[in-house]
């Protein structure tokens, strides 16, 4: 009976269900119609000088982003700057890219993102 | 509580910005603690009390139709931005209900409930239907998204009109709640406001669900504008603020919304005294206070 | 769209190790082996299902709370779970996950949440007894996960843990306030802890010899302390704040051991949790069944939001070039 337990999930004792990918990917050809998508956020504090990155959140468009950032990151703290940008829209780096095959493309925020409308044509992908 | 877990949290505290502050802010306890609460001059304590307690119960009754999408809102962004205008209302309550309890209108509850548990409870769980001075506005059925957000904006843009002028009011005490309450109010209406812009301006479905939303809310805007003879008394007083003179402003607020989202503006309804005002409800009313009140009454002589 | 399969050079999987062994992050970008990115991609979706589950037990007493002040703390505590659910989720996403997807799997119990919150909560104290207890035990499960190996996922666990402990203070006070209150209120209490207590100690999960993900997860540094360690620090916690609040624990051999001054703790009988998890708890159903409603019978506003934006960047596009 233990076997089907583990204690992961933050509150702990999860039970183990049939083996099923998680999570891996969207649906071929992006999400279903409704689906809201990513954005990134980054607040700054009272007293600080530069945005700080602290996490994402989903919303339709950049307005409705705004706000929900400032109810979830900023508990609507008054005088906190936000900035919020579609993560499809982040152009990135790392200083210690170590991995050559995710040069080509080596510009994307996340390494596995799923707002990316890859072909399923292209390998390793 | 010491041991192992405290210390890791203030490890965690200090190594990230040490604000050491409740997540969304304080405002837990006595919401009228060092503050002067006396009645202004040539002001009538039950007046003033029966004022507060329109526009506390006003409060208390949406947040608590708020309350009832946790857990049922459309996506989790939407569940915290209902959260907090739920918390900010029975914030604005609280100080509300605090308030009328020291002008003394506290009639039948004081004694229906333990004399430990402070005037808000006492008020908020211990009085009747009858007592209830809120509009039907803010009782009916939360109904589906578009009714819930068509009703927050009526709601709101109606209460954010009467407080941006409640600052001026001659009872310090209120000049207060609507200064607290006016950044707060301003938010929900503009929330609610872009909802109903998305919805009716949306899809076909949303537009219609927005339409139906519209037209059954619509007559309750009647007992907005109507004075009562309290509230008529308080604001020759300097003290209230007169429906009437914000009339024009909410009808400007929500004809604007409306247009943009492309719904028709229907013909304002004939304003009617407040039945709610006068402490005659729904038939849903009687669940709802049954809810809101069932186990604190279980319990008379308990503190919480 | 398939992920990026396991044919590194020597080179990526000795920098990943190496990474680990220093104890630092691995953050999104980053060369991992696929069975951590899918392994950690479950347990944070796991975590994040369970706070929004979570805020049902509780979310249920909100329209009832007997007092306006334990109203707020409430619906303040509750909405900070939605939060922590959005913070976890966002972590899943840095590894390739889509939140809409994990919801997904959630409701069609492909993917599970802390059974925990498959027990009702069935008086006003249980609210109190679960800021006691279940968070208490979750802040012994999640503390080490703020040492997590994964950057994302460490840095929302600080967050969450924080907000967390306030939680658990004000579960306590509840507790301390009815223990000294009338009869009524201090039966229901104890009623509440005999009903709460072994489910609690059931949260950490089996005795680590038959946890069979135990291992792998303790060598990526997801994992930081075993099953038996934490389960053994929320007993010794706890059994003083028991006496704090005038509570027996339903355990006739909880007993100090004088020599390591820890606590012995009775056997746990896994059979009824067991029944609780393969869904013949009262509530598996019914947490299920809101999380699908709430995402049903509100699919209709999802689509008018990305519609009238559709419709706002078409009005973008048609516009003149100046």
């Amino acid at each position: 009976m233990s076997a089907d337990l583990t204690a992961e999930g933050g509150h702990g004792a999860v039970p183990i269900g049939p083996s099923i990918p998680s999570g891996l990917g969207g649906s071929p050809g992006g999400p279903p119609p409704g689906r809201w998508p990513l954005y990134e956020v980054f607040v700054r504090g009272k007293r600080g000088l530069n945005h700080v990155h602290v996490g994402s959140l989903h919303a339709p468009d950049d307005e409705m982003a705004v706000h929900a950032a400032r109810d979830v990151y900023t508990r609507r703290n008054e005088g906190v700057s936000i900035w919020v940008v579609l993560a499809s829209d982040i152009t990135a780096s790392s200083p210690d890219e170590k991995d050559p095959m995710f040069a080509p493309s080596g510009d994307k925020v996340y390494r596995h993102p799923t707002f990316y409308d890859i072909p399923d044509t292209v390998p390793h992908m | 509580m010491a041991g192992h877990e405290e210390t890791v949290y203030d490890a965690l505290d200090q190594a990230h910005g040490g604000e050491g502050q409740w997540a969304f802010g304080t405002g837990f306890d006595d919401p009228l603690a060092g503050v002067d609460t006396a009645v202004p001059d040539g002001v009538d304590a039950s007046d003033l009390g029966a004022y507060c307690l329109m526009l506390g119960d006003d409060a208390l009754v949406l947040s608590q139709r708020l309350t009832e999408w946790v857990t049922r809102a459309p996506e989790l962004e939407e569940e915290v931005a209902l959260a907090n205008c739920a918390l900010d209302l029975l914030g604005q309550a609280r100080l509300l209900l605090a308030r009328a309890g020291t002008c003394g209108v506290l009639g039948r509850s004081r004694s229906a409930a333990t004399g430990s548990i402070p005037d808000e409870d006492a008020l908020a769980y211990f009085r009747e239907s009858e007592e209830f001075v809120n509009h039907h506005l803010v009782e009916v059925d939360g109904g589906d998204f578009a009714a819930t957000m068509v009703r927050l904006l009526a709601a709101s843009a109606y209460r954010l009109a009467l407080f941006a002028r409640l600052r001026d009011s001659r009872d310090p005490v209120l000049a207060a709640i609507a200064a607290k309450g006016v950044p707060e109010l301003t938010y929900h209406r503009d929330y609610a406001a872009r909802w109903v812009l998305r919805l009716g301006d949306g899809t076909t479905e949303s537009h219609r669900r927005t339409v139906e939303a519209v037209d059954a809310l619509w007559p309750l805007l009647a007992d907005l504008p109507a004075a009562t003879a309290v509230e008529a008394r308080l604001a020759a007083a300097g003290i209230a603020v007169d429906p009437c003179v914000v009339d024009g402003e909410v009808r400007d607020v929500l004809s604007t919304v409306l247009e943009q989202a492309t719904l028709e503006v229907p013909p304002w309804p004939t304003p009617r005294p407040s039945p709610g005002r006068a402490g005659s409800h729904t038939p849903g009313f009687d669940e709802l206070l049954a809810t809101l009140q069932g186990l604190a009454r279980e319990h008379p002589a308990a503190t919480w | 769209m398939s992920v990026a399969t396991d044919l590194p050079d020597d080179g990526l999987q000795r920098d990943f190790e190496s990474i680990i062994g220093h104890d630092r992050r691995i953050e999104p970008r980053d060369w991992m082996p696929e069975g951590y990115r899918k392994g950690l991609i479950r347990q944070i979706a796991q975590h994040a299902h369970s706070e929004i589950i979570g805020m049902q037990p509780e979310g249920d007493w909100l329209l009832a709370a007997p007092s306006l002040r334990r109203k707020a703390i409430l619906l303040a505590k509750v909405q900070d779970e939605a939060g922590h659910g959005m913070y976890l989720y966002a972590a899943a996403e840095t590894l390739g996950a889509d939140r809409g997807d994990l919801t997904d799997k959630l409701i069609e119990r492909r993917q599970k949440y802390s059974s925990i919150f498959n027990y009702p909560t069935l008086t006003y104290a249980d609210v109190g007894v679960i800021g006691w207890l279940v968070d208490g035990a979750a802040i012994c499960n999640q503390v080490p996960l703020c040492r997590s190996s994964y950057g994302p996922y460490a840095r929302a666990m600080i967050r969450v843990c924080k907000e967390e402990s306030f939680h658990q203070r004000q579960g306590f006070e509840l507790l301390m306030t009815m223990m000294r209150g009338t009869p009524g209120q201090q039966a229901m209490v104890q009623d509440a802890v005999d009903r709460w207590w072994w489910p609690s100690l059931m949260m950490f999960g089996p005795p680590d010899d038959d946890s069979p993900n135990s291992a792998q997860s303790m060598a990526w540094g997801i994992k930081r302390h075993s099953n038996d360690e934490l389960r053994q620090r929320f007993v010794d916690m706890t059994v003083p704040q028991a006496a704090v609040l005038g509570v027996a624990l339903p355990d006739p051999e909880l007993a100090p051991d004088e020599e390591t001054g820890r606590y012995r703790f009775g056997a746990i009988d896994w059979s009824e949790f067991k029944a609780v998890i393969s869904g013949d708890g009262p509530c598996n159903d019914e947490r299920i069944a809101r999380r699908r409603a709430a995402r049903d019978d509100n699919a209709w506003v999802l689509e008018a939001a990305t519609a009238y934006a559709a419709k706002r960047a078409d009005d973008d596009r048609a516009l003149p070039a100046a």
